[in-house]
């Protein structure tokens, strides 16, 4: 395997009493998609945080390409190369998809947005992505679900970053468009790109997923293979069934009757 | 107008098999047919999923001139409409600021005050105390970008609502203008003024507004046939030729009535003619640099706009300095017409007027949709209801009530719009 883009090593934040993130580890290498699971509240908005510059950690270390880094600010994960695909997507609904995807970066010729290179630009990226929509020029306000989601996904590549972070990218989909999502994120492998994904849907993540890290209470709680590994294991990570009051008390009942 | 540009489907690739042309044709995806129309076809789905445009404003322009021109027929007469061209300017300036307010969602209840404010410091600056003309008139439009700024400031970083922020402005400014008048109360501005020129100079010869118009067409097709053809060798859709002539002919046959209308009185109003330039620089602006795009960015989706790395507090503060001068200039304009700066300036039902021109026009009041000519056809419609009951001797107490129920019937039509536009997945 390559070597890792992003590497996390004992990132710890704290929110006043709250120990959100302890110890945490992640990396993630060149072409693969990393899923990151785990129940609500076990750290995992927390930890993209971390990495996208919202919040940065209170201790840890974030190596980009083997080097440490310190990203303190949204702009400096963008730099690095760091695209972020928040839940909301946070599209301009009455703007068409070029001046989504090129918000904020327009391309200028002569001082004026030079439409017919973002439009050309534009088709290329979403042809190379294989995106359909019925035109580059209609409001995204008149797009499915889906194709927002897409577009969105679209707008972080537009930067040519190496990593890529979905934060639940198919929540709200139907089986249809989940489906055009994730062979997106599927193409977004193969394009070398490494890719995060945190969602709830187990068999989302077993289908595009190639590892999968469990966090539980601001913690890792083991990294699986998606080879060799099943639905049921990553589950029991999740819900600490492997690791919970219940079994830890039978663990010193069985040390006490020894 | 990007909301107007044409929609094109994937059809244009099979019209033109090209690299970057997308393939793919789903057969849910909207497919627009070829030519004259296609276009007919597009313009009606528009129509249904509620993407009025300006079809209501001129609707209601041929709707008003109809009744009023056959109520008096002095009304549709080359010299009341050429009137009417001149009487607009003061208003449409100022709605056109309050064009770049509503394109962010917002609104600014202080261009009354601030129009009367900075006729009134020019007034005093020139006529009381001497001063050059042109200084005084940068002074004063200056004073207005500041006094937009201002309450820019107090929207953007301090987080007032701009509503309330401009209520009090609206207030404040007014009687800031009361203290600059002073004792004097009302300041006659001369007819040789720079002030009085502005609004009062025609160009008596004929060929001025034909030349104009034909400057206008001229460029407008210059425009679209160098885009269409950069386009077309960029391999990206662009308007067939039969759409820009088809442009190109609607605009030709108003810019050329309008010339021989006024041709029919005295010629070309030199504030009409700066009201227009000032419309196609700000429409420029607006559609096709960086920073319109963030004005419309930000009115469409705040947090969008945010995490694009767009400052949001830079668009809002600039949009406000922006409306505080297009209410200085239409101040300016206000007092060459009357010749006078007085207590009364900006005051009466011009706030009212302007904001009903502006979204009569087709700015949403929601934000994130409309253009700056609909400050001029919104101007229009107010222009012409008015200038329809003046002639028939309609009192006031009349003009109040039709131009408030006109500023409502604009709000209904444009939430019906939005509300249909939302139902067809357009809002």
């Amino acid at each position: 395997m390559p070597e890792p883009v992003l590497t996390l090593r004992g990132i710890s934040k704290r929110f006043g009493a709250v120990q959100a993130l302890k110890g945490f580890d992640l990396e993630v290498h060149p072409g693969e998609v990393v899923a990151l699971v785990g129940d609500n509240g076990a750290g995992k908005s927390t930890a993209v945080k971390a990495i996208a510059g919202v919040n940065p950690p209170d201790e840890g270390v974030i190596e980009w390409q083997g080097r440490p880094v310190s990203i303190s600010r949204p702009h400096d994960a963008q730099n690095l190369g760091i695209a972020t695909v928040y839940q909301d997507l946070a599209l301009c609904d009455n703007l068409d998809v070029v001046a989504n995807l090129f918000l904020g970066r327009e391309l200028r010729r002569f001082g004026v947005l030079d439409e017919v290179r973002m439009d050309q630009r534009a088709r290329e990226l979403l042809d190379t992505l294989s995106i359909r929509i019925p035109s580059v020029r209609i409001p995204v306000a008149s797009l499915s679900g889906g194709q927002r989601q897409t577009v969105a996904i679209a707008r972080s590549l537009i930067g040519a970053p190496k990593v890529v972070i979905l934060d639940e990218p198919t929540a709200a989909l139907g089986v249809e468009q989940t489906a055009e999502v994730l062979d997106l994120v599927e193409r977004l492998r193969d394009q070398g790109l490494g890719t995060i994904l945190i969602s709830h849907n187990m068999v989302d993540v077993m289908a595009v997923a190639d590892r999968i890290a469990v966090m539980r209470l601001g913690r890792n709680n083991g990294f699986f293979d998606k080879r060799s590994t099943t639905t049921e294991e990553i589950i029991s990570a999740i819900t600490g069934a492997t690791d919970s009051a219940v079994t830890r008390r039978q663990a010193r009942k069985r040390e006490e009757e020894r | 107008m990007s909301r107007d540009r044409r929609v094109q489907g994937p059809d244009d690739a099979t019209q033109e098999p090209a690299p970057g042309a997308l393939p793919a044709v789903d057969s849910r995806l909207l497919v627009r047919e070829e030519g004259l129309k296609g276009y007919v076809g597009e313009f009606r789905r528009k129509l249904r999923s509620g993407e009025l445009g300006s079809l209501p404003v001129v609707l209601a322009v041929i709707i008003i001139w109809t009744v009023f021109g056959s109520l008096d027929s002095t009304f549709l007469s080359a010299q009341n409409l050429s009137d009417l061209s001149q009487q607009i300017v003061g208003t449409g300036m100022i709605a056109v600021g309050i064009v770049f307010v509503l394109l962010l969602g917002e609104i600014d209840l202080s261009v009354g005050s601030v129009s009367g404010l900075c006729a009134a410091i020019f007034a005093v600056l020139n006529v009381l105390n001497g001063m050059n003309e042109w200084l005084a008139l940068l002074i004063a439009v200056t004073s207005g970008a500041v006094v937009g700024l201002i309450q820019g400031f107090f929207f953007a970083k301090v987080g007032v609502p701009a509503f309330v922020v401009t209520l009090a402005g609206n207030l404040a400014w007014n009687g800031l203008m009361l203290q600059v008048l002073g004792t004097s109360g009302t300041v006659n501005i001369p007819a040789e003024s720079i002030v009085a020129k502005l609004y009062s100079t025609v160009f008596h010869s004929p060929a001025a507004a034909y030349v104009t118009a034909a400057v206008g067409v001229g460029l407008f097709l210059a425009a679209s046939l160098l885009d269409a053809r950069r386009r077309r060798s960029a391999r990206v859709p662009s308007r067939p030729v039969a759409e820009i002539a088809l442009r190109t002919a609607v605009l030709a046959a108003i810019a050329f009535v309008t010339a021989y209308i006024l041709n029919q009185y005295q010629g070309l109003p030199l504030a009409l003619l700066i009201f227009l330039i000032l419309l196609v620089l700000l429409d420029l602006v607006l559609r096709r640099t960086t920073y319109g795009r963030r004005i419309f960015a930000v009115g469409g989706n705040i947090e969008g706009a945010r995490r694009a790395g767009i400052s949001v507090p830079f668009v809002r503060m600039s949009v406000f300095s922006i409306s505080g001068t297009m209410a200085a200039v239409g101040g300016i304009f206000l007092a060459g017409q009357i010749q006078s700066a007085s207590q009364t300036s900006g005051g009466g039902n011009l706030l009212m007027n302007v904001i009903a021109a502006a979204v009569i026009g087709g700015t949403s009041l929601f934000g994130g949709r409309g253009s700056v000519w609909s400050a001029l056809l919104g101007a229009l419609v107010i222009g012409s209801i008015q200038s329809g009951m003046n002639i028939m001797g309609v009192s006031n107490a009349v003009q109040f009530m039709i131009t408030g129920s006109v500023l409502l019937a604009a709000v209904v039509v444009d939430s019906l719009s939005r509300r249909s536009q939302k139902a067809a997945g357009r809002a």
